[in-house]
């Protein structure tokens, strides 16, 4: 990444600072302040950046942001949550502004040695059992964001499961912001460590009340030998929210990992998937589904570095792009010279609902050894007018054919989801904007 | 009178391929339109149903009312279909849910009740009965990887479940073996009533051996060039086109279509 110079105003993301703890462990203070000078001395990314070629932070640097603190009071109640997010059943933790709201939260019952709480309560009893993961080595894949996720994160979700443990139910963490009298951005962090032949299901939501917010997350995900976790991220912000979110998987020995991330809202949203594969054996699925619609922009930039031999990653994702919607698939595989055997594909296919809707489609690969099978491609299409007018003679209006065939494309996305409960209250909400929201059609 | 058209043209990208239609169709009757290949049958299969894509002028009348200034949903609420030459696959839209999205989209517009899921089914199950369809294919996706036949089959299902006042088919018998033939037909012909028309676009007599029509028409180089009764689609099956084509007012190239019956 190209050090560049920020250009934002003093106020706001570039003016921040950690808030002053004199009960955190020296290593968490190096660690905040290595993040704020990190941003100081390289500052924000620009459209020079590669990975951040087609979007452009400038409006979310424009804000005068000032970092959520916690304890605040909310008018959120457990009710509000499961219409926005969604009842799954099980552990559901919920966060406000980034920090973890106990009152809105339920605890289901977890096998023995198994632990899901707030990441504060680690920082407050166990602080030392973090080290491993908050003061990690930058990778290079660091941005100004991330690192400014490392100054202030505070709170988010903590979940370790024991090895040989099954935890059935889905584990629900809910982000939630709510908008207080001066813009917030809200700095969630959470780690997962999946312990040898483990399994579990996290789904991630993100959703908001309104105006204009941040959200700056980080998920970090470790898979132990034969460990086995499907991760699920909603991102359904407010359409005047940013988000910026990035998810880093490492996979143990024959591991298996699978994240299905689908954005629905934000005025800006990215969320940047980096799986680095170094251990052999291990099978990773990422999927997507981004539908802005607009004036909304949605990046999607994926690295699967393959180290190890046979690894195999799988990449399906998918985009509908309506009004002024913007999309971004940007996809990066790096085989290296010892993963032979190495078993990689990457699809992306998207849907123009507008002339002035807009997709850039880059799908990367980089192979430095032989004895690998890689595919990947990239479409972008209209709607098949054949098929409009097969519908339309048979009685379906012109804007609800359209929005049929729309789903049809998107739902081949929604299949893929195996939490029942999720997958109906994302068809309900998805097939609801699709016929609904779609004022502008190309004709 | 359910259907008169009178002087229809159709032309797409300046090129005109309905030349001046004239037809009268009552409630009850089965009329034939036979034609050589490229003579402009299924264009004007498709003009009824409303395809955009043509540039149309003429009357088209149907139950009196301007056929041709409804849209292509409108003229199916009106009671209009049309079973395609080559229906359309659509991929992740299940059969079943299509049939119901169009019979309650149809309901809708005519100021009916939709039809819950139980009552549809008992419905749909019914009329799957009609042409031998095997219930595994109301889970499948809209035509994909059916068969030609199947396709076909699943055209005149949704026919059964949609109850037009006016039925189009185009081509149904192309590509079917015989025993699908008969299947379509007993459809087909289990759905003849008093109340509805037929218009039985062909190229082949055959079709007409199980579909037995009240009037046939021949289809040349843009409009009907020859009408009579059933025994005029055994003097096609005899001579072939080509002669009917050259008794016909030719005005262009398109008489050398070779169309004449195997």
């Amino acid at each position: 990444m190209t050090a560049t110079t920020t250009t934002a105003s003093p106020r706001g993301l570039a003016g921040l600072e950690p808030v002053p703890d004199d009960h955190q462990p020296s290593w968490l203070g190096g660690v905040r302040r290595a993040g704020l000078e990190w941003v100081a001395e390289h500052g924000f990314p620009t459209l020079k950046d590669e990975d951040w070629k087609y979007t452009r932070v400038g409006p979310i640097l424009d804000v005068a942001f000032e970092p959520a603190v916690g304890g605040m009071n909310h008018r959120l109640s457990s009710s509000a949550i499961d219409d926005l997010a969604g009842d799954l059943g099980g552990t559901r933790l919920v966060f406000v502004n980034g920090y973890f709201a106990p009152e809105l939260s339920s605890l289901a019952m977890l096998p023995e040695g198994a632990t899901v709480t707030s990441l504060a309560s680690v920082l407050a009893e166990n602080a030392d059992r973090l080290e491993p993961f908050l003061a990690r080595p930058i990778p290079p894949q660091h941005h100004a964001f991330t690192a400014l996720n490392a100054a202030l994160a505070e709170d988010g979700a903590f979940i370790q499961i024991p090895p040989d443990t099954t935890i059935a139910a889905p584990i629900h963490l809910v982000f939630v912001s709510e908008v207080v009298a001066s813009p917030l951005v809200s700095s969630p962090r959470s780690v997962v460590l999946a312990g040898a032949r483990s399994r579990a299901t996290i789904v991630e939501t993100h959703i908001g009340s309104g105006g204009v917010y941040l959200t700056n997350a980080v998920t970090e995900v470790v898979l132990e030998d034969g460990a086995q976790v499907d991760h699920y991220k909603v991102q359904d912000e407010a359409d005047t929210a940013f988000h910026l979110a990035a998810l880093h998987v490492r996979p143990g020995r024959d591991s298996s990992f699978s994240t299905h991330a689908l954005a629905l809202g934000a005025a800006i949203a990215r969320h940047e998937v980096w799986v680095r594969l170094e251990a052999e054996g291990a099978e990773v699925t990422l999927n997507g589904l981004y539908l802005p619609d607009g004036n909304q922009h949605h990046d999607n930039p994926t690295l699967i570095e393959h180290v190890a031999p046979h690894c195999t990653s799988r990449q399906l994702y998918k985009g509908v792009l309506g009004g002024h919607g913007r999309g971004v698939f940007n996809g990066n595989i790096v085989v290296g010279p010892d993963a032979l055997g190495t078993d990689a594909s990457q699809t992306n296919k998207n849907l123009l609902l507008s002339d002035t809707a807009e997709v850039d489609t880059r799908p990367r690969l980089e192979i430095l050894t032989d004895d690998v099978r890689c595919t990947h491609g990239a479409a972008v299409g209209q709607l098949d007018e054949e098929a409009v007018f097969y519908l339309r003679s048979r009685g379906v209006p012109h804007q609800q054919a359209r929005g049929v065939l729309t789903y049809a494309f998107a739902g081949e996305m929604l299949q893929l989801i195996r939490v029942g409960p999720l997958q109906s209250h994302l068809e309900s909400k998805i097939a609801e904007r699709l016929r609904a929201g779609r004022a502008e059609v190309r004709r | 009178m359910m259907l008169r058209i009178e002087n229809l043209h159709a032309s797409i990208g300046g090129n005109e391929i309905l030349r001046g239609v004239n037809l009268d169709v009552h409630a009850g009757e089965v009329h034939a339109i036979m034609g050589p290949n490229g003579s402009g049958k299924s264009t004007l299969a498709q003009v009824l149903a409303g395809r955009e894509s043509y540039d149309v002028t003429g009357e088209v009348l149907y139950e009196g009312e301007d056929l041709l200034a409804l849209s292509p949903e409108e003229r199916a609420a009106a009671g209009v279909f049309l079973a395609f030459q080559y229906p359309v696959e659509i991929p992740g839209v299940g059969n079943l849910y299509f049939v119901r999205t169009a019979l309650n989209s149809l309901r809708r517009q005519q100021g009916l009740d939709e039809l819950d899921a139980i009552d549809f089914l008992s419905l749909a199950r019914e009329r799957m009965g009609l042409v031998e369809m095997d219930e595994s294919f109301m889970s499948r996706s809209v035509n994909e990887g059916f068969s030609g036949g199947e396709k076909k089959r699943n055209e005149i299902f949704q026919m059964a479940v949609l109850e037009p006042k006016l039925a189009i088919l185009d081509e149904t018998d192309s590509g079917l073996d015989i025993d699908a033939l008969r299947v379509v037909a007993q459809g087909v012909n289990a759905l003849r009533s008093e109340g509805r028309a037929m218009l039985v676009i062909t190229h082949y007599q055959r079709l007409l051996d199980y579909i037995v029509p009240d009037v046939v028409h021949v289809f040349a180089d843009g409009r009907i060039v020859r009408s009579g009764d059933k025994d005029l689609a055994l003097e096609l099956e005899q001579h072939g086109y080509a002669d009917l084509e050259q008794s016909a007012v030719l005005t262009s190239s398109a008489a050398s279509v070779g169309g004449a019956t195997p």
